[in-house]
């Protein structure tokens, strides 16, 4: 299923609406770094509020996709993670650590409106 | 305990028709006699000093339905109609201080007082006795078993519902300001008081939208690897929801025991006590604590 990518001013937003296959994580990955170029994009925000599983795999992709968008100059924001998905993951040691995370859509948006612009 | 868990009465085949017979006339024997014996029994729960958190009248009838359920258990076989009164019988008696012994006191007075019944009524029919003993027995140890269980698991049901109603005390999210939360932790933390204090906390990052969150060890004296382990764990599952923890009053022991286990100190945010912790936390929410200017009378009022 393809995540439906919203434009928001200098902010791409990704909302997953339902669980993903590993590919539609791949696709989704490679459409946020290939549009994160046009319309001058300054923040990207993956809302994965819908997800109650996130294996090693999807740590690894978002991941990913946090640091592609990040040397093509843009800030990714993961959104939503649920409580029990946050601890299982931080016991599989899944800890996404430098990327940065916020509650939920709201968030994400405030955090990247406050950072001056590169 | 349910009805196939219970142990089956051992019966012998072939006198299996016969039993029949004899506790079906031990149960008409008992409806007949149902005003003294039940009169009887109460006398002697009452004489025995037994349910004496309970009036007379209300011995009164719950020995009534007691007895009509006990004789229905006999005369049917099947004790689920018991269980149930067992169990809501125990639901009543139980916050009015009745004790386990009381409860297998009254079902052993009335097996005894049936019995001494049945020994009047055959006494000079030694055969017939031993007969009807046969088939009452069981059916009676198995009636007192089922009673006193249920009694013994409708505490235990509650003794239950306590310690979860503690545990859920013992951990709580308390909201100080606009998306600050603080988390006092007082008293020995166990395997699952810790996964109770994650699971409140995370939680109540969400129903909150906590944005700070102070964690207060103050009164926490020591924790093992384990629960150390599950604490840096916790913090770093809150920085996933988007929330900041700040871990304050670590003790000496706290220290060392996350020192022995390697914990990342960058990902780690501790201030010495709650107030520092909440001090920060608030510079990090953006905000500023004024003392308004009052002159020395209004502190005293």
């Amino acid at each position: 299923m393809a995540v439906p990518i919203l434009k928001q001013g200098d902010v791409l937003i990704a909302s997953i609406q339902s669980a993903l296959t590993d590919v539609d994580l791949v696709s989704l990955r490679d459409a946020l770094v290939n549009r994160v170029s046009s319309y001058r994009t300054r923040g990207v925000i993956v809302d994965v509020t819908a997800l109650d599983v996130l294996d090693s795999f999807a740590s690894r992709t978002l991941r990913d996709l946090a640091h592609m968008i990040r040397l093509r100059g843009a800030t990714t924001v993961i959104v939503g993670i649920q409580p029990d998905v946050a601890f299982a993951m931080v016991q599989l040691g899944l800890t996404l650590e430098d990327i940065v995370t916020a509650l939920d859509l709201e968030e994400g948006l405030a955090f990247l409106s406050v950072r001056p612009k590169q | 305990m349910r009805e196939s868990e219970l142990p089956k009465i051992p019966q012998r085949p072939s006198f299996d028709e016969t039993a029949a017979a004899l506790l079906t006339e031990l149960v008409a024997h008992l409806r007949e006699h149902r005003t003294d014996l039940r009169q009887e029994w109460a006398q002697r729960i009452t004489k025995a000093k037994l349910l004496t958190a309970m009036t007379e009248e209300e011995v009164f009838t719950e020995a009534t339905a007691v007895y009509d359920q006990y004789v229905e258990a006999l005369e049917t076989g099947t004790f689920e109609a018991l269980q149930a009164y067992a169990r809501n019988l125990s639901e009543r008696i139980i916050p009015r201080g009745v004790e386990t012994d009381e409860v297998v006191g009254i079902v052993l007075l009335l097996r005894d007082v049936l019995a001494r019944s049945l020994f009047s009524k055959h006494q000079h029919d030694f055969a017939k006795l031993d007969r009807i003993l046969d088939a009452y027995e069981p059916a009676a140890n198995r009636i007192a078993n089922t009673v006193a269980v249920g009694f013994v698991q409708e505490r235990e049901r509650i003794i239950r519902e306590q310690q979860e109603a503690i545990r859920e005390l013992s951990t709580p999210v308390l909201q100080v300001r606009e998306r600050l939360l603080i988390l006092p932790i007082i008293g020995a933390i166990d395997p699952h008081r810790a996964r109770q204090l994650t699971e409140q906390l995370l939680h109540g990052i969400r129903a909150t939208r906590g944005k700070v969150v102070v964690i207060d060890l103050t009164g926490v004296a020591a924790v093992d690897s384990s629960i150390a382990n599950h604490l840096v764990q916790t913090v770093e599952a809150s920085r996933l929801l988007g929330a900041t923890v700040i871990v304050t009053g670590l003790s000496p022991s706290i220290a060392q025991t996350l020192v022995n286990i390697g914990v990342d100190l960058g990902k780690m945010n501790t201030v010495g006590d709650l107030q520092g912790g909440i001090e920060q936390a608030e510079r990090l929410l953006g905000y500023k604590v004024v003392q308004m200017l009052q002159d020395d009378a209004s502190l005293t009022h």
